[in-house]
């Protein structure tokens, strides 16, 4: 079961998570009610309200973004090189460890 | 009474509003009780996939939330209970069976319930409305026995029900009352685009066209759909889809002010104290815009959850959010934001067939409808949220960028 570290822009907290694989990381963090990732759209990339920023040295495992995804991101108003909509992220083994921030929300 | 301490809100309604707000609370670090009761038996589900796939037997794993998730936030989730009264200087809710239940903060969010026809015929077999997960899977079944749907309503949940029946080959009429589809929630143009959509997949579209009643067989089973020009359409199912009705009873018989839904502020409040309501049954202010709203969209649900939490634990109210909706219909993803009915002008920024519609007023983007084109609702969302003025011709040039037509 990979582990995830979801750490909490706006306050800094970490949260550890045990995930399945097979699973977005959208799901896996809705199931632990992580704070900031709302997810309206229930994970049909339609809504850009899961996305976090995934730390540096996981960005090249994680499958390239669709046309759809990069849409969507583009025009996120704290967007980063690092970010990625959580739904369209695949838990795999190959991602246990895998730190991501949840951006502060605009206030 | 509850004593007020520990403190124990209580959600009436496991709709999107009434989870999320349980959610939210436990987010936020509330570490009192959390009630939350549904009235219907299943486990708080995302209604957007039922007039989807779902009724065409693409059984979606729909659960709002996983199966632990209750457990491990400790909300109390109870389902198939229903509220019959509140009596918010008591702070009570009552169950029926007569349990009470004290809180120190209700939260009611029992959604809306979809208008029935009161025309004859409408007691026959094979008529039903589309709400909930359990009158998704009856039209399933009726529709899986290959008959031909009628559709009554030309609104978000007709068309997307229609479309997914079209992908599967089943013969679909859509018969609208008024003159074109999407008549209170869209655009002319977006109305336009998608009933050719629609017809070049072979849903049948009549408009100006008034039902007057429904003609069954011995089975007691809908045979046929009656429209006020004589016409009669051969059916064997039938969706109402004419929009809903907010589910305020508790709420009125409470005293608490309604008008069409439940009144609040820009706090999910109402007019009694620790009392606030969410979602599709509340009437609520937009930012910007003078008078009261009824709006039926996850997006609107979801920010009011919000507020109520941010007032009921005393934190700063959220910033408010551009009203928001989707909708997928055959290949087509749409998305919605602001207000068409705000507009005075209209632009159209197309290529190859993906692009979208934005309503301008005095010169400001006030409202967007997009097809297949992220890009041009993010950024027309933006231009909402700033009330930016734009140049009509740069917007209308799909070979400049979207960041170039601010002015």
């Amino acid at each position: 079961m990979p582990k995830i570290t979801c750490i909490d822009n706006s306050d800094g907290s970490t949260r550890e998570l045990d995930v399945d694989s097979g699973g977005s990381l959208m799901e896996a963090a809705v199931s632990s009610n992580v704070p900031g990732i709302v997810a309206e759209c229930g994970g049909s990339c339609s809504c850009a309200t899961c996305h976090v920023y995934v730390d540096a040295p996981w960005l090249d495992k994680i499958d390239e973004p669709e046309p759809e995804e990069s849409d969507l991101l583009e025009f996120l108003d704290n967007v980063s090189d690092c970010s990625r909509l959580s739904c369209q992220v695949l838990i795999t083994d190959e991602l246990d460890g895998l730190v991501v921030r949840v951006p502060e929300t605009a206030d | 009474m509850n004593s007020g301490y520990p403190p124990r809100v209580v959600i009436v309604g496991a709709g999107h509003g009434g989870t999320n707000a349980a959610a939210f609370l436990r987010q936020q670090r509330f570490d009192g009780e959390i009630v939350l009761l549904g009235e219907e038996s299943a486990a708080p589900y995302h209604r957007p996939p039922l007039s989807k796939k779902y009724v065409v037997g693409v059984g979606a794993e729909i659960d709002l939330k996983s199966f632990d998730f209750y457990r491990d936030q400790e909300i109390q989730l109870r389902l198939g209970c229903r509220a019959t009264s509140v009596d918010p200087i008591e702070r009570e809710v009552v169950l029926e069976g007569d349990e009470r239940i004290g809180y120190s903060s209700i939260i009611l969010a029992t959604g809306a319930r979809p208008r029935k026809l009161a025309i004859p015929g409408a007691e026959l077999g094979g008529i039903g409305t589309l709400r909930t997960v359990v009158e998704a899977g009856r039209i399933r079944e009726f529709l899986s026995a290959g008959r031909e749907l009628v559709i009554i309503g030309g609104g978000y949940i007709g068309l997307e029900v229609a479309a997914a029946c079209r992908t599967k080959g089943i013969a679909v009429t859509v018969v609208e009352r008024e003159d074109r589809l999407l008549a209170r929630v869209a655009s002319a143009q977006l109305s336009r685009f998608l009933t050719e959509h629609h017809r070049s997949h072979g849903t049948r579209i009549m408009t100006s066209a008034n039902v007057t009643g429904f003609h069954g067989g011995s089975d007691g089973m809908v045979s046929a759909v009656s429209l006020a020009d004589g016409t009669e359409i051969d059916c064997g199912v039938v969706l109402i889809g004419v929009g809903a009705e907010p589910s305020d009873e508790l709420a009125k018989a409470a005293g608490i002010a309604c008008d069409s839904g439940v009144i609040v502020d820009d706090q999910a409040r109402t007019s009694h104290e620790a009392v606030y309501a969410v979602g599709d049954m509340t009437r609520r202010p937009l930012d910007g815009r003078p008078g009261l709203f009824r709006m039926e969209s996850i997006p609107s649900a979801v920010e009011q959850a919000g507020q109520a939490v941010a007032a009921i634990l005393k934190r700063p109210r959220p910033k408010p959010e551009v009203p928001w909706f989707w909708s997928d219909q055959f290949d087509l993803k749409l998305k919605m934001a602001g207000l068409v009915q705000d507009s005075d002008t209209s632009v159209a920024r197309f290529a190859g067939g993906k692009g979208a519609f934005f309503h301008l007023r005095n010169g400001s983007v006030v409202a967007v409808e997009s097809v297949n084109a992220s890009p041009e609702f993010m950024a027309g969302k933006k231009f909402i949220e700033r009330r930016s003025t734009v140049d009509p011709n740069a917007l209308a040039d799909s070979s400049l960028p979207l960041r170039k037509v601010e002015v």
